[in-house]
C-alpha cells in the first residue's frame, strides 16, 4: 500500500512541477570564467541593493558562454553572455538563425594577460619575440622554415637562464587564448621577421598568419582547460613552469607566483590603462535585447554593472583588478537605451 | 599393521615434523602472500591518514573566522535624509552609501583606544574590513530602522587576508608584494586584538551562510548548498525508491524469463557502469530544452541524479529478492496467497532491510555528484539566496554542495582553497554518516538463511 501511495505522490510532484516551471525571476549569466568574478561581485552588490533576486552566475568560457547565448529565446535559455574577447561574425550568425538578432555589446573594461612563474624560480623579461621563438610549431632557422628546435629559454634568447621550457596556456575555448595568439605569438613573429619568410613559403598573409599561431605539439606547451587555479597548480607541481593568467588573479597570488615583464612594462592596472603594456584585452559581456523588459531584473543588472559605482576608477570592481574604461559614459549611455549591434 | 613409512630404512622419507624443500616453499609463498596483503592494506590505510590529515589540515580553519567589533554611528542625514523612517525611501541609500559610514567608525574606533593609525585614508585602513561590512550593517539598518541616529556596536567581519593572518595562512613577507593589504595593517590587527576589538571564533555562517562574490571569501557559507543538495536528495529519494522497487518486482516475481527480460537486464547493468557525465547531458536536453524545466533548479539536478541512481537501486533490490528463499513464496502459495499477495505480504518485507540499504548507498553516491551538475547550469555563483518556501526550494536555482566545493576550488583568492577543504569535511560528515545508518540497518535487520 505505502508503495501505491509513494509513486502516488512521486507522480503528482513530477506533474505538478512541469505546471510550476513559470517565469524565471533572475537573470542567468554564462560565460568567461575571467570576467566571472566581476560578474559575481556585481551580482551580489545588485542582490544586496536591489529587490530583485541575485543573477546567476555560471562560468565556462567565453565560446562555451556565447554558444549557449546562442541557443534561441526563452526563458530556458541565458540573458547574458560573459566574454573575454569581442562577439565573432561567425557567433553572431548563428545567434541570429536561433532567432537572436538584436545583441547590445557592453565594454566593461581592460584586463591584462600576466606571465607568472614559481616565486622562487628564475625571473624573466620577455619580449613578444622570446614567446613565439619559445611556442611556434615552426620558426625560421637560418633562412629555412623547421620544427620548433628549441627546449631550453637560453636558446631562445641568451639572456635567459638554461631552464627548460615548459608552458601552461588557456585552451582554445578561452578567450585569453585568442589574445594571447594574436598579441604576443602574432607580433613575436612579426617582430623577429620570420612573419616575411612566413608569407613566401605558405603564399599568402592569412597562411602566414596561422603559421605563426599555430602552437607547438610535443608537450613544451600545455594547453589548460580548466581555470587559472589548474595553471598555477601545475607550476605548483612543475617549478620551471611558465603561465599566463589574467592579472586580477595574479594580484590575488602574488604569495605563489611572480610576474615577468613583457617588453620591458611590468604589468599593473596603471600600466595597462596608460597602455604601455601591450598585452590587455577589452572585456564584454551581451544581452538578448527580446529579454529587455520580460526577465525581472535584467535592463537593472546591466545599467548597475557599468554604473560608475561598480565599474568607475574607484569602485569594487578596480579594487579586484579590472583596468576600468575611459570611455565608460558611453558605455553607461548604450546600455540605458539598450543599443543593438550593428551587424 | 604395518609402518609403510619407516617399512623402507628404518627412518622415514617424508615426515609430516621434518620440513622438507617443497613445503618450505609452500609455506614461503603463504607468507609472502600475507606479507603482500598486509602490505596492501597498510598502503591504503597510509593513504587514509593521509588525506584524513590533509582535509582536516586544511579545512578545520574554515570553521573560524575573524570579526571585529565596533560601535557604528547611524547618521541620520546619511541614510535618512527624509527623517520619516520611510522603508522605500531608506532603501535607495545603498550599501555605496554606508560604505563611508563604516570606514570613519573603524578610524573613530582606532582613536579611541589609542592605537595608532598611519594611513591618512579611512579608505586604506578599510581594508582590514571584508567588503560585506557595509551591507551587514545596511541589512540591520533596514530591519530596525529606529537604530538610524543611535551609534549601534556591530561585529563585522574581517577581511579574508587579516584573517588568513590568524590562521597562520598570511605571512608579512608575502603581503610586501600583496597590493590587498600592507604590513601596517597586521600591526593595526595586533593591537586590535590586545584591545578586545578583534577576535578569531567560531563562524556558524560557513555552515549555514549562502556563497558570496570572489571579493569576499569570508563570509561565503556552504548552507544554501546544502538545502539545494537536501531537495535534490528529496527528489531522487520520491523517484528512484518507488520506480526501482516496482521494476525490481516485477523482473524479479512476475516477468517471463525471456530474451526481452534479458536485453533489459543486461542493459541495467550497463546503465549502472554509465559515466555520470552522460546523464548530465541528457538532462539538458531532456529535462532543459525539450521539457523547458528552470535551468539550474535542484528538481533538474533531482531528476538526472535519479536517473543516475535507479540503476544502483534495481540492481541492490533485485539482489536483496533474491536472497529471499523460494520457500516463503512456496508456503505463501501454498496456503492459498496470489502471486501478489506473496510477494508484498512476505517476499518485500524479508527483502526490505536489503532495499533500504542499497537506496541509502545510492543516496550517498548521488550526494556526492558533481559531474551531471555541470552541465544543468547548477556550478558557479549561485547559492547566494535561501529558498523561501518548499517551490521555490524545488525551483529556484541553488547549487549542490559538492558542486560549491568545486566552484571554490576553482576561485582566485587562497581563501577560498580553505573553505573547499572545509566543505570537504561536512560533505564527507554527511556521506559517512549515510553510509553508517546503512551499515546499522543491515546489522540490526538483516536477516540470513
Amino acid at each position: 500500500m505505502s508503495l501505491v501511495k509513494l509513486t502516488a505522490s512521486a507522480l503528482a510532484i513530477s506533474a505538478m512541477t512541469v505546471t510550476a516551471a513559470s517565469a524565471r525571476d533572475q537573470v542567468q549569466v554564462a560565460g568567461s570564467s575571467t570576467v566571472l568574478p566581476y560578474a559575481s561581485i556585481v551580482a551580489e552588490a545588485f542582490g544586496e541593493n536591489f529587490d530583485f533576486p541575485t543573477p546567476v552566475v555560471e562560468s565556462g568560457g567565453s565560446s562555451a558562454g556565447l554558444k549557449r547565448f546562442c541557443e534561441g529565446l526563452g526563458e530556458n535559455t541565458i540573458d547574458i553572455a560573459n566574454a573575454s574577447r569581442a562577439i565573432k561574425d561567425t557567433e553572431v550568425a548563428a545567434c541570429a538563425e536561433a532567432g537572436v538578432t538584436d545583441i547590445v555589446e557592453v565594454r566593461i573594461g581592460y584586463d591584462g594577460i600576466v606571465f607568472a612563474s614559481d616565486i622562487n624560480g628564475n625571473s624573466f623579461e620577455f619580449t613578444q619575440e622570446d614567446w613565439y621563438k619559445a611556442l611556434a610549431a615552426e620558426i625560421v632557422v637560418d633562412g629555412e622554415v623547421v620544427a620548433n628546435p628549441n627546449t631550453t629559454w637560453d636558446q631562445v634568447n641568451p639572456a635567459f637562464p638554461a631552464q627548460p621550457i615548459m608552458a601552461f596556456i588557456p585552451g582554445t575555448k578561452h578567450g585569453t587564448r585568442e589574445v594571447f595568439d594574436e598579441k604576443v605569438i602574432l607580433v613575436g613573429c612579426e617582430d623577429s621577421g620570420d612573419f616575411e619568410k612566413f608569407v613566401e613559403v605558405k603564399g599568402d598573409e592569412d597562411a602566414a598568419e596561422d603559421a605563426c599561431m599555430s602552437i607547438r605539439t610535443d608537450g613544451l606547451s600545455v594547453d589548460i582547460d580548466g581555470d587559472y587555479t589548474e595553471t598555477l597548480a601545475r607550476i605548483d607541481s612543475n617549478k620551471d613552469g611558465l603561465g599566463v593568467f589574467g592579472l586580477a588573479f595574479y594580484e590575488n597570488n602574488t604569495d605563489k607566483l611572480q610576474v615577468a615583464t613583457m617588453a620591458g612594462v611590468v604589468p599593473t592596472t596603471e600600466s595597462i590603462a596608460e597602455g604601455t603594456y601591450p598585452v590587455s584585452r577589452p572585456l564584454y559581456f551581451y544581452i538578448k535585447a527580446a529579454h529587455i523588459g520580460v526577465i525581472p531584473g535584467l535592463q537593472e543588472f546591466a545599467d548597475f554593472f557599468v554604473s560608475d559605482d561598480m565599474a568607475g576608477p574607484d569602485g569594487p570592481l578596480a579594487e579586484y583588478g579590472l583596468v576600468s574604461d575611459p570611455a565608460l559614459v558611453e558605455t553607461q549611455d548604450a546600455v540605458a537605451s539598450a543599443t543593438v549591434m550593428m551587424k | 599393521m604395518s609402518d609403510l613409512s619407516s617399512s623402507q630404512n628404518g627412518a622415514p622419507k617424508n615426515s609430516l615434523l621434518k620440513v622438507d624443500a617443497r613445503t618450505k616453499k609452500r609455506n614461503a609463498s603463504e607468507a609472502r602472500f600475507k606479507a603482500y596483503g598486509i602490505g596492501a592494506i597498510a598502503l591504503g590505510l597510509c593513504f587514509l591518514v593521509t588525506l584524513l590529515v590533509s582535509i582536516l589540515g586544511n579545512g578545520v580553519p574554515a570553521f573560524k573566522q575573524t570579526f571585529i567589533t565596533i560601535p557604528v554611528e547611524l547618521t541620520e542625514s546619511k541614510l535618512d535624509k527624509s527623517g520619516t523612517r520611510d522603508l522605500e525611501v531608506m532603501k535607495k541609500v545603498t550599501t555605496f552609501g554606508y560604505k563611508p559610514l563604516v570606514e570613519n567608525a573603524l578610524v573613530a574606533a582606532l582613536e579611541k583606544e589609542g592605537i595608532e593609525n598611519p594611513f591618512a585614508k579611512a579608505k586604506d585602513l578599510a581594508k582590514l574590513l571584508s567588503s560585506s561590512a557595509p551591507a551587514q550593517v545596511r541589512d540591520v539598518v533596514l530591519d530596525n530602522p529606529n537604530l538610524v541616529g543611535q551609534t549601534v556596536e556591530f561585529r563585522l567581519l574581517a577581511g579574508s587576508r587579516v584573517d588568513g593572518y590568524f590562521k597562520g595562512r598570511v605571512t608579512r613577507d608575502a603581503l610586501a608584494r600583496d597590493k590587498n593589504l600592507d604590513a601596517a595593517h597586521l600591526d593595526i590587527a595586533d593591537a586590535m586584538v590586545a584591545a578586545g576589538m578583534m577576535d578569531t571564533t567560531f563562524n556558524a555562517d560557513f555552515v549555514l551562510g549562502a556563497d558570496a562574490s570572489e571579493s569576499r571569501p569570508e563570509q561565503a557559507g556552504i548552507g544554501v548548498s546544502m538545502v539545494g543538495s537536501l531537495f535534490m536528495m528529496i527528489v531522487v529519494l520520491c523517484l528512484s525508491l518507488p520506480i526501482g522497487v516496482a521494476a525490481s518486482i516485477y523482473l524479479e516475481e512476475f516477468a517471463p524469463q525471456n530474451k526481452w527480460t534479458d536485453l533489459i537486464e543486461v542493459n541495467i547493468s550497463n546503465l549502472a557502469a554509465v559515466p555520470s557525465i552522460v546523464y548530465g547531458i541528457l538532462g539538458l536536453a531532456v529535462f532543459i530544452q525539450f521539457a523547458h524545466l528552470p535551468q539550474s533548479a535542484p528538481l533538474v539536478g533531482g531528476l538526472v541524479l535519479t536517473l543516475m541512481t535507479l540503476p544502483t537501486i534495481i540492481i541492490s533490490t533485485r539482489a536483496s529478492l533474491k536472497a529471499v528463499p523460494p520457500s516463503i513464496r512456496d508456503a505463501a502459495l501454498g496456503i492459498g496467497a496470489s502471486k501478489m499477495q506473496s510477494v508484498f505480504h512476505h517476499v518485500l518485507p524479508l527483502a526490505m532491510p536489503g532495499i533500504l540499504t542499497g537506496t541509502i548507498i545510492g543516496l550517498a553516491q548521488a550526494l556526492g555528484e558533481t559531474a551531471p551538475l555541470l552541465l544543468i547550469g547548477m556550478v558557479g555563483f549561485i547559492a547566494s539566496n535561501m529558498p523561501d518556501g518548499i517551490a521555490s526550494g524545488f525551483l529556484d536555482p541553488n547549487s549542490a554542495m559538492p558542486a560549491q566545493i568545486y566552484e571554490w576550488a576553482k576561485r582566485a583568492d587562497p581563501a577560498y582553497y580553505e573553505r573547499a577543504w572545509g566543505g570537504i569535511i561536512i560533505l564527507l560528515g554527511f556521506l559517512m554518516t549515510m553510509n553508517i545508518i546503512a551499515v546499522i540497518l543491515r546489522r540490526r535487520f538483516e536477516r540470513r538463511w
